[in-house]
């Protein structure tokens, strides 16, 4: 059972901290059209958060929420992937995050809208649709900033630079994935197939030999992660027992 | 063959309650007028994103965080409906934004106040989007044809915003010693402020003859003014707080409530800039478009280059 609960919460999780990353950009985007839509990709991932939780919360029992398992757990304790804690940066970087993140989370929930667990497997059927979206959304943008102008591709190729040492670890089973036999690994090649292929369209080329960076998925993250705890828990941790 | 009264048919469409529409023969001071106005709603949108933004990364629950999103969120679709609808008389959306940023068009004077605590985003669903719904009700039978049916899509999202801010206050009415206290304190905070979103006493208001003469505007900021103080007094008393203002009292007579004398010096220092965030409001805007810059470029860019591949067959 234990399995079950931290991976429904690795789930959940990842799309929390990601929700949140990308809710900053809300009010602030290079144009509005594209300020709601980074929005709404954002309302997407918290919605999604928050059905994992409830059925951590249910599976967990004992006074547990979707609350108390989003606020008052440490950064120790939450095992989200280290690419959705990464800072936002420029677009490109964003964009590059949400392409990167979108497209394992969308073979991942097409392999779990199948998986044994009838609930995960119903969230995940449900947020396939909007992750179809996402992934869609993303590659179109990692397409034109990549074929753009010689400056949003400078700004992308840098994202990547930054940014792939965070993927091996999608790929690599976690303790609770292996007890639940969930096979991440067999999902890489698909991705890697279409990463290559947005790559191709947008000029990219698929950085070799990186040292990949591993930890978020048992709770050792970066130094990111406590300030954006700080931040998104302050309201239940300076009032703590309070309905909202 | 007689020159047609060009004047004479759009003030008989008026008077007809007929919408005027974006080809239509219009007198260059209601096209002037339109422009100002609608550009002035969409900037307000736009900007009014900026201090209930200021709360989604700290929201106290999934639920709040996700209602905060989603109204923020909604505004920024009000105001692509309402750049859209200024753009039919002839402004583009850029000059708009330009005018915006160079400090030449307004918007609501309300976004210029700080959100200090999480009651400030309760406080704003109620008073701040109740007195714009006040003014939006009236806007959907105003007399240019795009500009009232925007109005009329976004008066229903924001009356689910006001109960949305309502329902906020009412759980901190109800909560602990704490949670009262900054319910009170946002009340306090915003009220003078939303009282002053229906603009100058009529009698010091410079451009509403003319509005109401062509259903620009169908009812005086006084009169808005009153219908929300009395709407506000009686739902307050649901959630057992109290509005700050000592002269606030029922008059039998009036039928109406009586309430003090707004602090106009205030009003218009905030117009002229000097409200506590007019500064950082726009700073903030100007960053997010000049920071947009290079991306707008790109999807230009790439949207051009693609178009000549279709071009070519490839």
């Amino acid at each position: 059972m234990s399995s079950k609960i931290n991976y429904t919460l690795h789930l959940a999780d990842n799309a929390l901290i990601l929700g949140q990353r990308n809710s900053a950009w809300c009010g602030h985007g290079p144009v509005l059209e594209q300020d709601i839509a980074i929005t709404n990709i954002s309302l997407d991932l918290i919605g999604q958060a928050r059905s994992l939780y409830q059925y951590a919360a249910e599976l967990t029992g004992g006074g547990t929420t979707e609350d108390s398992l989003a606020y008052l757990r440490t950064e120790r304790e939450f095992s989200n992937c280290l690419l959705v804690e990464q800072p936002n940066g420029d677009w490109a970087q964003t964009l590059l995050r949400q392409f990167l993140f979108s497209s394992y989370q969308f073979y991942l929930y097409q392999y779990l809208q199948c998986y044994s667990d009838t609930r995960i497997a119903a969230i995940a059927e449900k947020s396939l649709k909007e992750v179809s979206y996402h992934l869609r959304w993303s590659s179109e943008w990692v397409i034109r900033l990549g074929d753009g102008t010689e400056e949003s591709h400078r700004r992308i190729a840098s994202a990547l630079d930054e940014l792939w040492r965070y993927t091996g670890e999608l790929f690599l089973p976690a303790g609770y994935e292996k007890d639940l036999a969930i096979d991440v690994a067999a999902l890489e090649y698909d991705w890697s197939k279409k990463i290559k292929n947005v790559f191709a369209e947008a000029n990219l080329t698929v950085p070799g030999n990186v040292f990949m960076q591993t930890g978020g998925k048992s709770g050792m993250h970066s130094e990111y992660l406590g300030h954006l705890l700080t931040e998104l828990q302050y309201m239940q941790r300076t009032f703590p027992g309070c309905e909202w | 063959m007689p020159v047609p009264d060009f004047e004479k048919i759009f003030q008989d469409k008026i008077d007809g309650e007929i919408k005027i529409e974006p080809k239509d023969w219009m007198p260059e001071n209601y096209r002037k007028t339109n422009t100002r106005q609608i550009s002035q709603h969409a900037h307000s949108e736009v900007v009014g994103m900026l201090p209930e933004g200021n709360w989604i990364s700290r929201a106290p629950s999934l639920k709040r965080k996700a209602i905060l999103l989603a109204k923020v969120q909604d505004e920024g679709g009000h105001g692509l409906y309402l750049y859209s609808a200024a753009e039919t008389l002839g402004m583009s959306r850029e000059e708009m934004i330009n005018d915006l940023h160079s400090g030449k068009a307004k918007y609501s004077s309300i976004f210029n106040y700080p959100t200090l605590t999480w009651a400030d985003i309760g406080a704003i669903g109620w008073l701040v989007d109740g007195a714009a719904i006040m003014n939006q009700v009236m806007l959907t039978r105003t007399s240019y044809g795009p500009y009232a049916r925007a109005m009329v899509r976004i008066c229903k999202e924001e009356s689910f915003h006001q109960r949305q801010g309502f329902d906020a206050l009412l759980v901190l009415s109800r909560g602990s010693a704490a949670q009262k206290e900054m319910c009170q304190d946002a009340i306090n905070r915003w009220w003078w402020p939303a009282l002053m979103m229906f603009g100058p006493r009529d009698t010091e208001s410079t451009n509403s003859d003319q509005s109401m003469k062509w259903k620009i505007k169908r009812k005086s900021n006084d009169e808005l003014r009153q219908n929300f103080v009395d709407m506000i007094a009686e739902q307050i008393k649901t959630l057992k707080m109290k509005l700050p203002d000592p002269d606030l009292n029922w008059n039998e007579e009036r039928k109406h409530y009586d309430f003090g004398t707004i602090n106009w010096d205030e009003f218009w220092q905030v117009v002229k800039g000097n409200g506590p965030c007019n500064k950082q409001r726009l700073d903030a805007r100007r960053k997010a478009w000049e920071e947009g810059e290079w991306v707008r470029e790109a999807a230009i860019a790439y949207a051009g280059r693609r178009g000549e591949r279709m071009a070519r067959g490839g």
